[in-house]
């Protein structure tokens, strides 16, 4: 199953026609330890490439944009109590949204894992 | 230290009144008396006196230290126009806008409005309202103007553009009075890509909002061409005068081509800042937008000083009153005090000496953007970090030996951000004393990098677990 990312360090898979979307590993050891994550409403329609939550950590405060244009239709709740697993499996348990994609072509606008990580390396 | 109400003892009391002997006119009716005790802590006036005096000899000041917080100007607070302010405290804030008030209130109007008038020259602004309450409320203020006057011209707008080193209320304050944000990056030269700006801009943004010099304390040579760029797709220049500290005297931002600009009084204008606040956040405008300003509007008409309060194309009311009344006194005191040639050394010097800093530490720490910067300057603790040092284990260093530490991670462009703001009122000898324990702490990271995680060690607290302060919020003492 192929992961995508975007330039903001947003990631999203899809199985059966889901979208699960999170923070990057990069972006989650950057941020450090993280305190909160502000989820969205359920049934939220979103834009690809627009902001739709927001995370904060002990250094900063960031928004969290969408990866896929599409509708909310699970948050992962468990982010409000235990915002600590964002650092400890940002790419897996921290899940944020999943979401009905509208658009199956925007994945275009994504990289994949490997241009994702050549992207990490031009940024050093 | 026990807290005050750890020191409570049951039926002690501070003043014991004597009995009313004289029955109540009206007694209170039932539902609004207490069924219960408030739960105060029960102590002496003694021990109240001692409790409150001995935290206040823990506190961090600018009269007792140095405080080079970047972003923030923590400039000394003359004392002199704190005496200014209290002449002006007996008089109630309603006078002015009780009947037959008006003409009782001239010298505290006449104050307001010469304190505008001031800023409008500093700013090459046509007019000033003092309302705001503070700089974020100047922003909020600001938008609300830019709002109603694209409003007024039936202009359909919906974007705010705003460069990514911006303040972090600059994107909030545009969010909040209903715009969408456009981001735009910052280029290699330390400032807004230009190309990039040009893209992001449409007939559908409403304003561009900028911080000149921005948050890396560099002054955007580029400034008046992204003024004409935003007004050719009929936008509006917001300027953020958090950093004005840097250009009194020097530039004009309504010369340059801004259209709307919030001050912060408790920043450049040398009252206090923070805890020892309130602040205030004045906001100039050009002509086209002064029938938009708050109401009331204090307007000379010959001799005397009247309130203009309907203004149906007004934004209304945005403070209660007249806003920090006793802060703009100070701030106008503070003006008169310098005059126009004392607040370009205020600029001048307050440069010189960002500049002489980061001169003698940009050996020791990485600078990403390397200019001759304004009022602050940003390093990076990138090279420390390598050794397992980061900007808050430099900062825990500094508190050690007596400073207040630098802003750190902000901006959050700059990995590992140390901004550091002398300001004008520091002498060469303590930006020395300052520049020889950064330089310490930059040699301890080498040799030793392992010391930095126990600091600090001379507080009352040690290293606070701030991850877990974040996480698990308790700010009751007790009973919750």
């Amino acid at each position: 199953m192929e992961t995508y990312f975007t330039k903001e360090h947003e990631w999203v898979t899809i199985k059966d026609g889901v979208a699960a979307v999170g923070i990057s590993d990069h972006a989650a050891h950057l941020l450090g330890d993280v305190t909160f994550v502000e989820l969205p409403p359920l049934g939220k329609v979103v834009t690809q490439f627009q902001q739709f939550a927001a995370i904060e950590s002990v250094k900063a405060a960031s928004d969290i944009y969408a990866p896929l244009s599409g509708k909310i239709i699970k948050v992962n709740e468990a982010l409000e109590v235990t915002p600590e697993i964002v650092n400890e499996s940002p790419e897996e348990a921290a899940w944020i949204v999943r979401l009905e994609p509208s658009n199956l072509e925007e994945l275009q606008n994504l990289m994949t894992r490997t241009q994702y990580e050549e992207f990490l390396g031009g940024m050093e | 230290m026990k807290l005050i109400y750890e020191q409570s003892s049951a039926g002690r009391r501070g003043v014991r009144l004597p009995a009313s002997d004289v029955p109540a006119a009206v007694p209170l009716p039932a539902e609004l008396l207490r069924t219960e005790l408030a739960g105060l802590p029960e102590v002496s006036e003694l021990d109240t006196v001692r409790h409150f005096t001995n935290l206040s000899r823990r506190n961090y000041s600018v009269d007792t230290h140095f405080y080079p917080l970047g972003s923030c100007t923590m400039k000394y607070n003359v004392k002199a126009v704190e005496n200014g302010a209290g002449l002006f405290s007996e008089e109630h804030p309603l006078l002015p806008l009780l009947p037959g008030g008006l003409e009782h209130a001239q010298g505290s109007l006449g104050l307001l409005h010469a304190l505008g008038e001031a800023l409008a020259e500093i700013t090459g602004m046509a007019e000033v309202t003092t309302q705001p309450l503070a700089g974020a409320h100047g922003e909020m203020t600001g938008i609300m103007l830019i709002s109603a006057y694209h409003k007024a011209r039936g202009n359909k707008k919906r974007y705010v553009v705003v460069p990514d080193s911006s303040h972090g209320t600059n994107p909030a304050s545009a969010a909040m009075a209903g715009y969408e944000i456009i981001t735009v990056p910052t280029a290699s030269y330390g400032d807004m890509d230009l190309e990039l700006f040009r893209a992001a801009m449409s007939d559908e943004v409403a304003a561009v909002m900028m911080t000149c010099p921005n948050t890396l304390g560099l002054f955007n040579p580029h400034i008046r061409e992204i003024c004409d760029i935003a007004h050719s797709f009929g936008a509006l220049c917001y300027y953020d005068g958090a950093n004005l500290n840097a250009i009194m005297g020097k530039v004009r931002p309504g010369d340059v081509g801004f259209d709307v600009i919030h001050l912060n009084l408790h920043k450049t204008f040398g009252t206090p800042h923070g805890g020892g606040g309130p602040g205030s956040g004045p906001v100039g405008v050009r002509e086209a937008l002064v029938p938009f300003l708050p109401t009331p509007r204090i307007v000379k008409r010959g001799a005397s000083f009247i309130l203009e309060t309907e203004n149906p194309r007004s934004i209304g009311r945005t403070a209660n009153f007249f806003g920090n009344f006793g802060v703009m006194v100070k701030a106008y005191a503070y003006i008169l005090m310098l005059g126009r040639e004392g607040l370009i050394r205020v600029s001048e010097q307050a440069v010189l000496n960002a500049n002489y800093i980061m001169a003698r530490l940009k050996e020791y720490y990485d600078l990403p953007y390397d200019f001759t910067c304004m009022h602050e300057c940003v390093f990076s603790a990138s090279r420390q970090v390598k050794q397992g040092v980061h900007a808050l284990d430099i900062a825990k260093f500094l508190i050690d030996k007596g400073y207040h530490p630098p802003t750190i991670y902000f901006p959050l462009i700059v990995k590992d951000a140390i901004m550091i703001e002398p300001t004008e009122t520091e002498s060469k000898e303590t930006l020395d004393a300052f520049i020889q324990v950064m330089i310490e702490a930059a040699q301890l990271a080498e040799s030793d990098p392992s010391a930095f995680a126990a600091l600090p060690v001379t507080m009352p607290v040690t290293r606070l677990d701030e991850t877990r302060a974040a996480r698990s919020q308790n700010v009751c003492f007790a009973g919750c």
